[in-house]
């Protein structure tokens, strides 16, 4: 088994783990995050794919600019919360 | 019992799905070789960016479209008083801004120009230039402003004018968006520019007017 077989094995594991555990989290911003970290090894699995146009979108749009926008939507959530 | 069975049958539906995909039958056009026949009339050298703005200019200049609409859907929904500046924030985040955001401006003209030979392009680079805007009005260096100008009005535009200017003018030859190959490289550079403009002010846009 070659490296580059074991290192794509590890992150199609590690991408369904993340998507998995950005459903099942109780904690809404832990699951902001395990979504841009979705975002971030999505990125790597695109590149892994030598799809390296959709790899820069993915990680400037899907990672960056939403994982931004949710962050800012619990801000928002919280602070209506509070009063 | 009902849960099990709600997830067996998502088991089934992910084992079916995974073999249907691994059993694609082959595409009926083969599009890379017809791509790659036509490069040299295309005017860049990348194959994405020549699909994108020359072979299949017409989808691009309806998704830039697509986009400056809904961002003037956010401003009619959009409370009225404009964006507040945040206060600032602690010097860390400042600092990291400060250091980022020069960066960040030279990966998006970065991204713009190498768009045209390898990876790149509008999209790419507008979105990097529209999170070191957000990046600024997080860490409360941006300025508050009460509605969207005349110059940002314009610069939210740009980009869809400048495409359909170049379609319009392009029309005068009887064909749609079809570059001349000796115009092509810089009627693409052109667009693309202006793409790259109008799209960070777009996704900067969608963040700051609905936060």
């Amino acid at each position: 088994m070659s490296a580059g077989f074991a290192f794509d094995l590890l992150l199609a594991a590690a991408l369904l783990w993340s998507a998995w555990r950005t459903l099942a989290t109780p904690d809404i911003f832990r699951a902001v995050i395990l979504f841009i970290v979705f975002g971030l090894l999505m990125t790597l699995v695109w590149a892994r794919l030598a799809a390296p146009d959709i790899a820069l979108a993915e990680a400037a749009i899907g990672a960056g600019l939403t994982g931004a926008l949710l962050l800012d939507a619990i801000g928002v959530l919280r602070g209506r919360k509070k009063t | 019992m009902k849960r099990a069975a709600i997830v067996a049958l998502a088991a089934l539906f992910a084992v079916t799905l995974i073999v249907l995909l691994l059993d694609l039958p082959a595409p009926a056009v083969d599009l890379p070789a017809a791509v790659g026949a036509r490069m040299a009339d295309s005017g860049v050298a990348h194959p994405v960016t020549a699909v994108l703005l020359n072979f299949r200019g017409y989808d691009t200049l309806l998704e830039i479209g697509v986009l400056l609409l809904a961002l003037i859907v956010v401003l009619a929904v959009a409370p009225r008083e404009g964006v507040a500046a945040l206060p600032r924030a602690d010097p860390v985040l400042q600092t990291l801004a400060r250091v980022a955001v020069p960066l960040m401006l030279l990966a998006g003209v970065y991204l713009l120009w190498a768009g045209a030979f390898r990876p790149g392009g509008a999209f790419q680079a507008g979105a990097v230039l529209a999170a070191a805007a957000v990046l600024l009005h997080l860490a409360g260096l941006a300025p508050a402003w009460n509605a969207p100008g005349k110059r940002l009005r314009v610069g939210l535009a740009a980009g869809f004018l400048v495409f359909l200017g170049v379609a319009a003018a392009l029309l005068a030859q009887g064909t749609l968006l079809q570059f001349p190959p000796a115009w092509a490289g810089a009627l693409i550079l052109l667009v693309e520019a202006a793409l790259t403009v109008s799209l960070a002010l777009i996704l900067a846009g969608l963040f700051l007017f609905l936060s």
